[in-house]
């Protein structure tokens, strides 16, 4: 039985070139559907059942059930000493995770939002990522650092910047970022049991929705790994790399894409670091086009490092510029119209599909 | 002796100052101006009283634990209790003149090339590393700061390890990659060597936490304590506070060890802070707190000896403030401008070696010639230390870009080459919902 597990977990998860499609959300390739909260909230419960040195720390994790239940019922499992309320004091308690993890511990260590991770910034890099390297291996650090990040609905500047570009830049940390149920469930199992410290960035917008999953999935040995990104569409013209919430856009926009004759290809890079070079390359040197589509701001960000990436390793297949997608260059604003047009929709990524087809479209939208 | 310490609660400090000392002093400096805008000012205002180079420091510090207070008062003749025996006595010794003497030995290194960078040296301050860290278990922890060498020595890191370390070798307790701020030792449970104040205050205070989860969640018999050496700047930050909010909110087995040296590189203590008294800061957060001079091993030591089996039984952590000095500059670049002349020569005269030898002689615990033997055993084990870091060769190339993740290719990839979510002993244990 686990011969044959083992296979079809390899099948599903580490294939690239299976011609399934998983395009769109109303296939179902298993009966059963999942949320994200659910995903996440049973990885971390069949975590810490397995292993008694798992714990999760934050602010409201405990009894209030997850600031966003996603730890809803693990307080009453696992009881105080294993899931803990902290008091508001993120530099102290990711502080605290880290000298737990340095003394033999595995912490899973929630921020309520990554804005406030700003606050413990120094621990996760200085103290959790620099570690094993300053101490010559002698120190590892099992930590996961977890929490929403990027954009919400209507927070203000303050809670939704994206932080994948900023940590992905730090080595000594992994950056995990899932798109769905199946993505968080395996990402989150797999960071948790990883020796190293790992940043894993949530999407609050979803994680009410809801995705179908495969019986591999559910079993509470399943685990995804790091560093592999999947191919959520086929295509043959267009490459688009994306991450987190932006892979349902870009689904979308290859939708109607393929109607119009532009058949694009779609990559969930599930992974910023490490990224998933090989995957973008092969990708691009077959479709010989590429949008980067991220939530977050355009300068250092995600797309650039794909770009550049790219330009290494595969100038010669391009045929257009390469197209970058981004989040507006300045602070979120609140204003719902004005947020709108601070994020990348779904025509921004048509467009410049179909720029690089050469089938030309305008720079911005109309207002 | 519990009962001398209150667990919960807050335990009513006792006056330090003794009532005939005027405090014209500090009110003068409080009316002219809320902002002390240099050292100097201080200075002038120390010298115009030349009986007390510093007005604010007492001159004779009194340990203010209440056990020690009780035992003053029970034995009749204090001088004949003796506080260490002969072998602890020459232990403390040789730990401190090890401490000095691989610093002296760091300084001339540094000014021969040997060694760059970053050094900050922790000539003065041996009394708190020996007293603390020598009655310390292997398994207890030690967290410091920067100033870390000493520690790390105290501890039980080879002297020759660390000054590989400091040289830059391959051999060195980090293999060379850590560096004079980020000593590390695994077996030796040495947790860092942060750059960063404040930085190691958490990282400590999350090793104390995992002792108790290991006793308390895991059932185990635990009862590991860990210490957290700071100075008297990283007290002014906010980790600190958080940090002793939660170790007394948890009752963390934890010592925050405060190494108040006065100067934060040339930030005197009084300007950068409001109140000065950093012991008074435990109890405020319900910990007892702690003040004692920290130039006198034997009291650094009652001392923490209190704090540790506190700590031990589960009580909860405690704050020290140990009153100490350094003799060099912050690091080795440091020009060391702005400290007083008369208050380095004050504390000179109170070297913690020097006090701890005329202990040693005053109570017949050891002869001249024997801490002679130990000094000159010293100097050996410090000049076969260089040797060895000289002789030992500098990292290869290969080293460059390994231990950057535990595991090898950090893509979740195991030693054997295959992904380690195939391995069926990665998912060994997986419980059923």
């Amino acid at each position: 039985m686990w011969g044959t597990m083992r296979q079809r977990v390899s099948y599903l998860a580490l294939s690239r070139t299976r011609p399934v499609v998983y395009a769109s959300r109303s296939y179902a390739s298993g009966p059963k559907q999942m949320t994200v909260r659910e995903a996440l909230n049973t990885a971390i419960d069949e975590e810490m059942s397995a292993d008694p040195k798992v714990f999760l720390m934050g602010e409201e994790v405990g009894e209030y059930q997850g600031a966003y239940k996603i730890s809803k019922g693990l307080l009453d499992k696992y009881g105080p000493g294993r899931v803990i309320d902290t008091p508001i004091t993120e530099a102290g308690f990711a502080g605290i995770g880290v000298g737990a993890a340095y003394h033999g511990l595995k912490p899973i260590i929630e921020f309520m939002t990554f804005n406030f991770s700003l606050q413990a910034i120094d621990h996760i890099i200085n103290s959790a990522a620099k570690s094993n390297y300053m101490s010559a291996g002698q120190i590892s650090v099992p930590i996961v650092f977890r929490g929403p990040n990027g954009a919400a609905a209507g927070v203000g500047a303050q809670h939704s910047q994206c932080f994948a570009a900023w940590y992905g830049a730090c080595p000594g940390l992994k950056v995990l970022v899932p798109y769905s149920s199946e993505d968080a469930r395996g990402l989150l199992k797999a960071a948790i049991r990883d020796p190293d410290p790992v940043v894993f960035l949530e999407n609050e917008l979803l994680y009410g929705q809801s995705f179908p999953v495969s019986e591999e999935a559910l079993d509470s040995s399943f685990s995804l790994p790091i560093g592999k990104a999947k191919i959520e569409r086929e295509g043959k013209d267009v490459t688009i790399v994306t991450y987190a919430r932006m892979v349902d856009y870009s689904l979308q926009a290859a939708e109607i894409l393929a109607k119009e004759g532009i058949s694009a290809e779609v990559i969930n890079l599930r992974s910023i670091r490490p990224l998933d070079r090989s995957a973008i390359n092969a990708s691009v040197r077959k479709t010989s086009r590429l949008v980067t589509v991220e939530e977050g701001f355009p300068q250092h960000g995600v797309g650039a490092e794909i770009c550049m990436s790219v330009i290494e390793e595969s100038f010669d297949f391009l045929d257009a510029p390469v197209e970058r997608i981004a989040g507006a260059d300045i602070p979120m604003p609140y204003a719902a119209n004005l947020e709108r047009m601070a994020l990348p929709q779904i025509d921004d990524i048509i467009r410049a599909a179909k720029r690089t087809c050469y089938r030309s479209a305008p720079k911005a939208a109309a207002a | 002796m519990a009962s001398s310490f209150l667990s919960s609660g807050i335990i009513q400090p006792l006056p330090l100052r003794s009532p005939d000392k005027p405090q014209t002093l500090f009110d003068h400096l409080k009316t002219t101006s809320t902002f002390l805008g240099s050292t100097s000012k201080l200075r002038s205002v120390s010298l115009s009283k030349p009986n007390l180079p510093n007005p604010h420091r007492r001159s004779t510090v009194v340990a203010v634990s209440d056990v020690l207070k009780e035992k003053k008062t029970k034995s009749a003749a204090s001088s004949s209790q003796l506080l260490i025996t002969r072998e602890e006595g020459l232990e403390l010794y040789e730990d401190m003149v090890l401490g000095r003497a691989f610093e002296d030995m760091c300084a001339q290194m540094y000014y021969r090339g040997k060694m760059f960078g970053f050094v900050h040296l922790y000539n003065g301050q041996e009394a708190v590393s020996t007293g603390f860290i020598k009655l310390l278990k292997k398994e207890d922890c030690v967290v410091s700061t920067y100033r870390d060498h000493v520690h790390a020595l105290s501890k039980g890191v080879p002297a020759r390890a660390v000054m590989s370390e400091l040289f830059g070798k391959a051999t060195g307790c980090c293999r060379g990659q850590g560096g004079s701020m980020h000593m590390f030792s695994k077996e030796h449970n040495v947790l860092g060597g942060f750059a960063f104040i404040g930085e190691g205050i958490p990282v400590a205070t999350g090793a104390a936490f995992t002792s108790k989860y290991k006793r308390e969640v895991l059932k185990e018999d635990c009862d590991e304590v860990t210490l957290a050496f700071f100075g008297d700047g990283t007290c002014n930050n906010g980790q600190f506070f958080e940090c002793l909010n939660m170790a007394a909110l948890w009752k963390l087995p934890i010592v925050f060890v405060v190494e108040n040296n006065l100067w934060a590189i040339g930030m005197s203590h009084l300007r950068a802070t409001s109140d000065p008294e950093i012991w008074k800061k435990g109890p405020a957060f319900g910990m007892p707190g702690f003040h004692v001079d920290g130039m006198d091993v034997l009291k650094v030591r009652e001392v923490a000896k209190e704090a540790i089996q506190r700590a031990r039984r589960g009580e909860g952590p405690t704050l020290v403030e140990c009153e100490t000095y350094r003799f060099r500059g912050h690091s080795l670049a440091d020009p060391d401008e702005l400290r007083d002349p008369a208050e380095k020569a004050h504390y000179a005269a109170r070297d913690p070696i020097t006090a701890l030898k005329k202990y040693i002689f005053d109570n017949k615990l050891a002869s001249e010639a024997e801490l002679k033997a130990i000094e000159k055993k010293i100097d050996e084990v410090v000049e076969e230390s260089v040797e060895f870091a000289d002789a030992s060769p500098p990292p290869p190339r290969s080293q460059l870009l390994e231990n950057v993740f535990a595991d090898p290719k950090g893509f979740g990839i195991g030693p054997d080459g295959s992904y380690r979510c195939e391995d069926p002993k990665f998912t060994e244990g997986t419980a059923h919902v």
